[in-house]
């Protein structure tokens, strides 16, 4: 099941992480803010997409797709692929990899064609 | 609620990146009104996540840093005055002159004189076993999460193809912290500049030519590949699969131009295999079969940044005087940029996209019709 192997992702945390040292770039990231996916909240930054925070936190899966169930997630982070479709605040296709992440805002992965 | 716009330029310019901020620069300084449109809420196209100095020489910013130019750019086009617009999407064309553009709250009807579309390449993916499942990312999308968020994609890595950006990529992961676990390569040979595949070498990463990924493991997201060899007809040789234990997958497979726009404005489309596969016919001008819509950078032929500064230039020149008359101003930026272009392609990486542009131009009569 998709939604256990989520939960022991996030208990472990580490799956992606901040970049803290590099050697050539700093990251200069804006005030921490709380965001809900499927519920649950998590912590991200303001200036950062709302897929940049999900990957952050481990999240890997961001919809299932509409005829084979199949899971699906960040994959170009342009807006051109379609892969990451998710239901923010309600609306569903929202492409995350384009969408800004903002204070608790709500995030839901989408099963399928989204219902407006 | 959505309100609707009309607006009016000389020159509409579509996308930010390193050849439509050249085309604007040019376009501005030439005394013309230009109008910049981008989706993102920053300018610098892909620029703002390359993080390696660029080759070449002075007048496209060779040892300085992709990330450095995007700023350079975008400070010599916001000194000319032309108006950028951002967070907005080209979402579609109408006759004659029209562009559709879709913001966040708003939607603008933006009607032109000339139209420069700069809209670049998206990621190619390829055929294998689950490549749609999660952990599965495009070169470009690793970049951005590493070095615009500062955020690992994973713990450990397996690069599929071995041109410049694969080889890049894999060394700005291993400067984020990640483990790259090999970068296999379906050609018999390394695609990329020999140093960059050499600093790869000299820290342990495998490149293995011949190779390619035949399957992601994973339920959810990935947790293994499976790679085999390659025999000279780049056929899968049989009991060479090895398993590799990664929980990312970096495709570093090409790009294709993005020409949706072009294709709706009417532009003739043409396939040429070493422009990276379907572009718009242009002639050396970088003028389309539809007069007074121009292109440059990988929208036109998938290339590099510097490349797309100086097509930008050629575009930018050629719109101008199109619309306000000849001028030796234009005149001179556009010998010096096309005699640059043409130094650039006489190089080793610049030799396919020479072959590309030539047979382009060689479908002249085939345009006029």
């Amino acid at each position: 099941m998709p939604e256990k192997t989520f939960k022991r992702k996030l208990r472990s945390g580490d799956e992606a992480t901040r970049i803290t040292e590099h050697p050539i770039l700093s990251f200069t990231r804006g005030p921490e803010v709380t965001f809900y996916f499927e519920g649950r909240p998590l912590k991200g930054y303001l200036g950062e997409t709302i897929a940049a925070a999900l990957v952050a936190n481990g999240v890997r899966v961001f919809r299932y797709s509409e005829r084979h169930n199949r899971p699906r997630g960040f994959f170009c982070a342009v807006g051109k692929c379609s892969s990451c479709l998710m239901i923010v605040d309600g609306r569903p296709n929202t492409m995350v990899c384009m969408e800004p992440l903002r204070e608790g805002v709500r995030v839901e992965r989408q099963k399928g064609r989204g219902k407006i | 609620m959505a309100k609707e716009q009309i607006k009016h330029t000389q020159i509409a310019i579509v996308g930010g990146g390193p050849a439509g901020l050249s085309a604007g620069i040019v376009a501005a300084k030439l005394g013309a009104r230009v109008c910049l449109i981008d989706d993102n809420p920053r300018l610098g196209g892909q620029l703002v996540k390359q993080t390696h100095k660029f080759f070449g020489s002075k007048s496209h910013y060779c040892g300085t840093r992709g990330i450095d130019i995007a700023r350079i750019l975008e400070d010599e086009l916001r000194a000319t005055g032309c108006e950028i617009i951002l967070n907005t999407t080209c979402i579609g064309h109408f006759r004659p002159n029209i562009l559709g553009l879709a913001g966040a709250e708003s939607f603008t009807k933006l009607t032109y004189d000339r139209l420069i579309v700069a809209t670049g390449a998206s990621e190619n993916n390829i055929l294998f076993e689950n490549n749609d499942l999660p952990g599965v990312y495009g070169a470009g999308a690793v970049q951005t999460l590493m070095n615009v968020y500062g955020i690992r994609p994973g713990k450990r890595v397996l690069m599929v193809g071995s041109g410049n950006i694969g080889l890049i990529v894999s060394y700005q992961l291993l400067q984020a912290g990640v483990e790259v676990v090999a970068v296999v390569e379906a050609l018999p040979r390394i695609g990329g500049y020999h140093v960059h595949a050499a600093k790869l070498r000299r820290l342990g990463v495998p490149i293995l030519v011949s190779h390619t990924i035949k399957a992601a493991l994973g339920k959810d997201s990935v947790t293994g590949a499976i790679i085999c060899r390659l025999n000279k007809r780049l056929e899968p040789l049989k009991g060479t699969e090895k398993r590799l234990k990664v929980d990312t997958i970096c495709l570093a497979v090409g790009l294709s131009p993005l020409v949706e726009l072009l294709s709706q404005i009417g532009c003739q489309i043409v396939y040429i295999p070493e422009l990276g596969g379907l572009v718009a016919w242009h002639n050396d001008d970088l003028e389309t079969s539809v007069p007074g819509v121009y292109v440059a950078g990988d929208v036109s032929g998938v290339e590099e940044a510097s490349t797309a500064i100086l097509e930008g230039r050629i575009a930018g020149a050629n719109a101008v005087m199109s619309l306000l008359g000849k001028n030796n101003d234009a005149e001179r930026i556009i010998q010096e940029a096309k005699r640059e272009l043409s130094l650039i392609r006489q190089g080793p990486f610049g030799e396919k996209v020479a072959k590309g542009k030539k047979r382009l131009y060689a479908l002249n009569q085939l345009t006029q019709a």
